[in-house]
């Protein structure tokens, strides 16, 4: 019981302080489940961002999952990922209520604007970054290697998909895991 | 005078009529609105969530398919705002966008449902792989699907970027329109923390009303 409890306390924590979500807070757990409790090893951990990747989820919620299992297994895992989801969603629903019922008020259109414009910049951000990895295989800007040709390809095609036709975005996922298992 | 009182007779007949036909649609309207879509909210949640490969963002272009496009439950501007406060609170995006959007549609009940169906996929998967963890990391095939998944997130994300950007030049505050390549250098080149950004852009929409306050008075 109370290792389960532990495990929500510390993933509560992680779910507080991880604002922006995606790669932004994978220090901010690695120093809670890695450095400080020792759960799990650095090597797991990174195989896990792996993972991450690779399964649909946040990785917030699938590091949660996986440490709860491995610690105290299913219970553990419900734990901690309660714990990672909780504090986000309830303050996400606070929000959402302050803005609704405070429609009105001018500061209030105005900083959802703000919000709105910072949150488009973060996720151009976030788009670089998933473009960068896709067509180069990292994540930082070089020009010295050529980009992969049948992702930049794929990755017009997609789009053109979405824009023109305004193709369900399930298909352009399952289209494009298909294509990438014949061409590699 | 008898007549008078006749056509009276019938103004007040034709109004309970009105009236019943008034309460019954107001009824009926209040029945549909009472009839949540929970088992939908459920079906959707779940079925978003084991797509959502690649990040947070990409449940932002999925709803916008379900929610606003095929069922209409709300507009495209409000799903904006939603996004908006799902980026600017902590956790997971892709679970607080599921929760708002819930509770958009069938209020807490929703929002409590779409959260536990968004969690539950990458639970259930993620308990699977950590069985054979080691396995599944150095599997050929899974990459390859993967690697090519990478474009198609690449595509929905920029389809979503470029409807939002359309939404916000629209308003054609040139503040608003900096801000958008100024929070994207400060993230991406700069690195600097999320929150800061999102609190600068905050303090300085507000700065803009209370200069604009001061300029009127």
């Amino acid at each position: 019981m109370n290792v389960i409890l532990v495990l929500f306390f510390t993933f509560l924590k992680i779910g507080l302080f991880s604002i922006g979500g995606g790669y932004a807070i994978i220090p901010l757990i690695q120093e809670q489940v890695v450095e400080k409790t020792g759960w799990i090893s650095e090597k797991v951990f990174t195989d896990i961002i792996t993972i991450s990747q690779m399964t649909p989820g946040p990785l917030a919620v699938n590091t949660s999952t996986f440490v709860g299992l491995q610690i105290a297994g299913v219970a553990g895992a419900i734990a901690a990922t309660l714990g990672c989801v909780l504090c986000g969603v309830l303050l996400s629903l606070m929000l959402y209520r302050f803005f609704q019922r405070h429609q009105k008020s001018i500061y209030v259109f105005e900083v959802l604007g703000g919000l709105k414009a910072a949150s488009l910049g973060l996720i151009i951000s976030a788009a670089v970054t998933i473009l960068m990895l896709a067509l180069w295989g990292i994540g930082t800007p070089t020009f010295d290697t050529m980009p992969d040709w049948f992702i930049a390809t794929m990755f017009a095609l997609s789009l053109l998909a979405l824009r023109k036709w305004k193709v369900n975005p399930i298909i352009i996922m399952i289209g494009t895991g298909l294509l990438g298992f014949f061409i590699y | 005078m008898n007549e008078s009182n006749a056509s009276n007779e019938i103004v007040s007949f034709y109004r309970l009529i009105v009236q019943l036909y008034n309460d019954i649609q107001k009824g009926w309207m209040y029945l549909k609105q009472e009839k949540k879509p929970y088992l939908w909210l459920i079906g959707i949640n779940l079925f978003i969530s084991a797509f959502t490969f690649g990040g947070g963002y990409v449940v932002v272009p999925m709803i916008r398919r379900y929610f606003v496009t095929q069922r209409n439950c709300f507009a495209e501007e409000e799903l904006i705002n939603m996004a908006a406060v799902a980026q600017s609170t902590p956790g997971a995006i892709a679970v607080n966008l599921s929760a708002l959007a819930g509770f958009r549609v069938a209020g807490i009940g929703g929002a409590v449902i779409s959260c536990v169906s968004a969690v539950i996929p990458p639970l259930i998967i993620l308990g699977i792989v950590s069985a054979f963890y080691g396995a599944f990391v150095s599997n050929a095939v899974i990459a390859a699907i993967l690697k090519g998944m990478q474009a198609g997130v690449a595509a929905l994300i920029v389809d979503l970027i470029i409807d939002m950007c359309q939404m916000i030049l629209k308003e054609r505050s040139l503040l608003l329109s900096a801000m958008i390549p100024g929070a994207f250098l400060a993230s991406f080149v700069m690195g600097i923390n999320v929150a800061l950004i999102l609190i600068f852009c905050c303090l300085l929409c507000i700065g803009k009303v209370l200069l604009a306050k001061r300029k009127k008075s």
